[in-house]
């Protein structure tokens, strides 16, 4: 019995032996001869193979980073909005031009109690299949389902759906702005926008499109296109599409004004400090209920 | 009669419920206004050609087809546009329609309103293809596909049945059964008129077993007249889904429809009972489609009824009418069971392709836990196309719609058989329409390249 063991073992250990001699032969042989760099810069890279820089992962991003400084000695179209380009561009000897950071932004305010859920659904828990099924527990067919399609596919773990709420809610320090939640979403509900200066933003926490009769009957908060906010922006930034008032990230110089008039409370300002009691108008009383909720 | 013949794979048997078939069919009354949808059938909605203000009859045309599988829509009652606006339909979304406030009830003339039966087909099979059109007739089954487009025949084919589709295998639903019993006289000039309109010299109507004494009565009637000659009463095995299109051509012809082809590949047009009953109003009796039978059902419901409502009737009336909302309701369906679409919004209008109301009861709409699949293979067997749906499933959710067409997504009938048997209530049939519906969108982008 022991000899049958003893042999086993001594003969497998010489096969193993006699193997790991081969592959060593072989794989010093056959070696792929890499560019270290692309090591390097994958390192650097945030590691999520999100694929919001156009590749399939992040090794082919590299590659790529690797090729364009070898060839044309700059990175332009190439950003991982998910990394530090300044130090990809340094490991490379360049200058990486500084692109402005991006966030997600949920743009809608149709929790349980500003929009009160009317129909409840059984079926599979993804909102690309609601969607086709029905217009939404509150009867809003542009806002949010609350099935977490987003959150599937964020790979930061920077999204999450408040349980109280019934909305995904972005969490500021995670999220890198790579766009897949604004991909997943099938009603365009979340929107990549800058991320502003000092993280403060102003935005339209709204994403209906329905005349304002109809969307104020379904939920509370809902932008019902009065145009005020369009009339008041001194630079312009905003716009109507179709019964929706949008606001140009790259126009809107966060005056808040907007936040002001908007009936609804509909236009939400991040991360601003309180404003002054003086300020105090029936308006701005909203604004601070949107402020305290985000 | 001929022996009892059913399709060849899978199906499965949910409980009949027919609780309505007993109750005859029952005019609904006008009601103050009517709301039109202008996407009434499958393919593109219609286009309005009246305007607000304008005075209309019964049966006057207010809105055109636009397209080649598009149909068009008239005007249920007499009375005025009143506006022409989004309206809920039944998943909550808005569609445009147009609302007309009743007045009287007036027909457009031309129009025989009468009760005599009329047997002699004058028109010729273009004439009747043509007014078939004209008068708006689709499938009214519930797919609502448009109806002179199955009665085009392509010229190098040639039709050798027509098949009414008589099962009415969706549980609860008895709108068909009732049609049948009540007139079966003109119901069988009808298929007549389909048999001329597409030269078929066989006429078959498939039947499932759970209305024999219906059949027989037909099948008596048939055997009884030389008029209705080539005319043949098909009774068929209780089982679901035989009245799908392909299930029910194989049940009854053994011919096998090639996947992604159209039934008169095998030389069948397939027609269903309500839409034979309106070609024959529409061509006998210039009748456009202005009416239609809906089952107003549920086992708490107090009187389940078949009522003869005008298209664009609110939903609520009839629930009203049927003894309003049962107390216990968990689940209000636009359809049958098996097949129909859960309702958000109970003011939702009928339109062409409302067969039924069902009113389920708590306890058969519990919420059931839905387990991960065992690999059972129970929905395969099910499956009455033969594909795989945990597979088909499984690619849905991953977004793997090129293996999914591989494997023949686009086959699905979507008749939820896989989602009935699955013991781990996996909503099979939503992952795969699902699926279907994207599958179908990239196949139509490849093709316009």
């Amino acid at each position: 019995m022991n000899s049958i063991l003893l042999w086993s073992l001594v003969i497998l250990g010489v096969l193993g032996g006699i193997a790991a001699v081969v592959l060593y032969f072989v794989a010093k042989k056959f070696k792929v001869e890499e560019n270290p760099l692309i090591d390097e810069v994958e390192s650097a890279l945030a590691g999520a193979n999100c694929g919001s820089c156009g590749f399939a992962g992040c090794r082919n991003f590299a590659e790529a980073c690797v090729k364009a400084a070898a060839e044309k000695s700059s990175l332009s179209g190439l950003n991982c909005p998910g990394s530090d380009m300044a130090k990809v561009a340094g490991i490379l000897g360049l200058t990486a031009t500084v692109q402005e950071p991006m966030i997600a932004v949920v743009r809608c305010n149709g929790t349980c109690q500003n929009a009160p859920r009317k129909v409840h659904y059984e079926g599979a828990d993804i909102c690309a299949f609601a969607t086709t099924l029905y217009a939404g527990g509150n009867g809003c067919p542009n806002g949010c389902l609350g099935h977490g399609d987003c959150v599937k596919k964020c790979a930061f773990d920077a999204i999450h759906i408040n349980k109280e709420t019934g909305l995904p809610e972005v969490d500021e320090s995670k999220c890198v702005g790579c766009g897949a939640c604004a991909k997943a979403c099938p009603r365009g509900v979340i929107e990549l926008r800058y991320k502003g200066k000092n993280n403060r933003r102003v935005y339209v926490a709204c994403n209906n499109t329905e005349k304002g009769a109809i969307a104020m009957k379904n939920c509370n908060v809902a932008c019902i296109a009065c145009q005020k906010c369009l009339k008041t922006c001194p630079f312009e930034a905003i716009e109507m599409r179709g019964n929706l008032a949008y606001i140009d990230y790259t126009k809107c110089k966060q005056c808040r004004k907007c936040v002001e008039v908007c009936p609804r409370g509909s236009i939400h300002e991040v991360n601003f400090p309180p404003r002054k009691p003086k300020a105090e108008t029936p308006e701005s009383t909203e604004t601070n209920v949107t402020n305290e909720s985000k | 009669m001929n022996p009892v013949k059913t399709f060849r794979l899978g199906g499965v048997h949910p409980e009949e419920n027919k609780l309505s078939s007993g109750q005859p069919i029952r005019d609904f009354e006008i009601p103050k206004q009517v709301i039109i949808p202008l996407g009434q059938c499958l393919g593109a909605p219609s286009e309005p050609i009246v305007a607000k203000g304008d005075k209309v009859k019964v049966g006057q045309l207010i809105a055109t087809a636009k397209g080649f599988i598009s149909a068009n829509v008239h005007s249920s009652v007499s009375g005025t546009v009143a506006k022409i606006d989004d309206v809920m339909d039944h998943t909550g979304y808005r569609k445009p329609a147009i609302f007309i406030d009743v007045e009287g009830d007036e027909w457009l003339e031309g129009i025989d309103t009468t009760d005599t039966l009329i047997k002699d087909i004058t028109l010729t099979s273009e004439e009747i293809v043509e007014r078939v059109k004209q008068h708006g007739i689709v499938g009214l089954g519930g797919a609502t596909f448009p109806t002179y487009v199955k009665l085009m025949i392509p010229k190098d084919k040639k039709a050798d049945y027509v098949i009414i589709n008589a099962a009415e295998c969706e549980p609860y639903l008895t709108c068909d059964n009732r049609l049948l019993i009540e007139k079966p006289m003109e119901f069988l000039v009808g298929v007549k008129v389909l048999m001329k309109a597409v030269n078929a010299p066989k006429g078959v109507i498939g039947i499932e077993y759970n209305k024999i004494d219906v059949a027989r009565r037909l099948d008596e009637i048939v055997s009884g007249d030389s008029y209705f000659s080539g005319i043949e009463v098909q009774p068929l095995k209780t089982k679901y889904p035989q009245g799908g299109e392909k299930q029910l051509i194989q049940a009854v012809t053994g011919r096998e429809v090639p996947s992604g082809k159209l039934p008169i590949e095998t030389g069948c047009v397939v027609v269903n009972v309500a839409s034979t009953f309106a070609v024959y109003e529409a061509v006998q009796k210039n009748k456009p489609l202005v009416y239609r039978i809906v089952t107003v059902t549920g086992k708490s419901v107090k009187n389940p009824s078949n009522f003869r409502v005008r298209i664009g009737t609110p939903a609520n009336l009839l629930i009203e009418a049927a003894g309003g909302l049962p107390e216990d309701t968990a689940n209000l369906i636009n359809g049958g069971p098996m097949m129909g679409k859960s309702v958000s919004v109970m003011t939702f209008p009928t339109v062409k392709g409302t067969s039924g109301i069902l009113m389920l009861n708590t306890r058969d709409a519990q919420p059931r836990k839905v387990g991960n699949c065992i690999r059972c293979g129970k929905c395969m067997k099910a499956c009455p196309m033969g594909l795989e749906p945990y597979l088909l499933k499984r690619l849905s959710e991953t977004n793997n719609f090129e293996e999914a067409e591989k494997h023949n997504i686009m086959d699905c009938i979507e008749c939820g058989s896989c989602e009935f048997t699955c013991p781990a209530n996996i909503p099979l049939a939503d992952y795969v329409r699902f699926g279907k519906s994207k599958t179908g969108q990239i196949i139509r982008s490849r093709n316009q390249k």
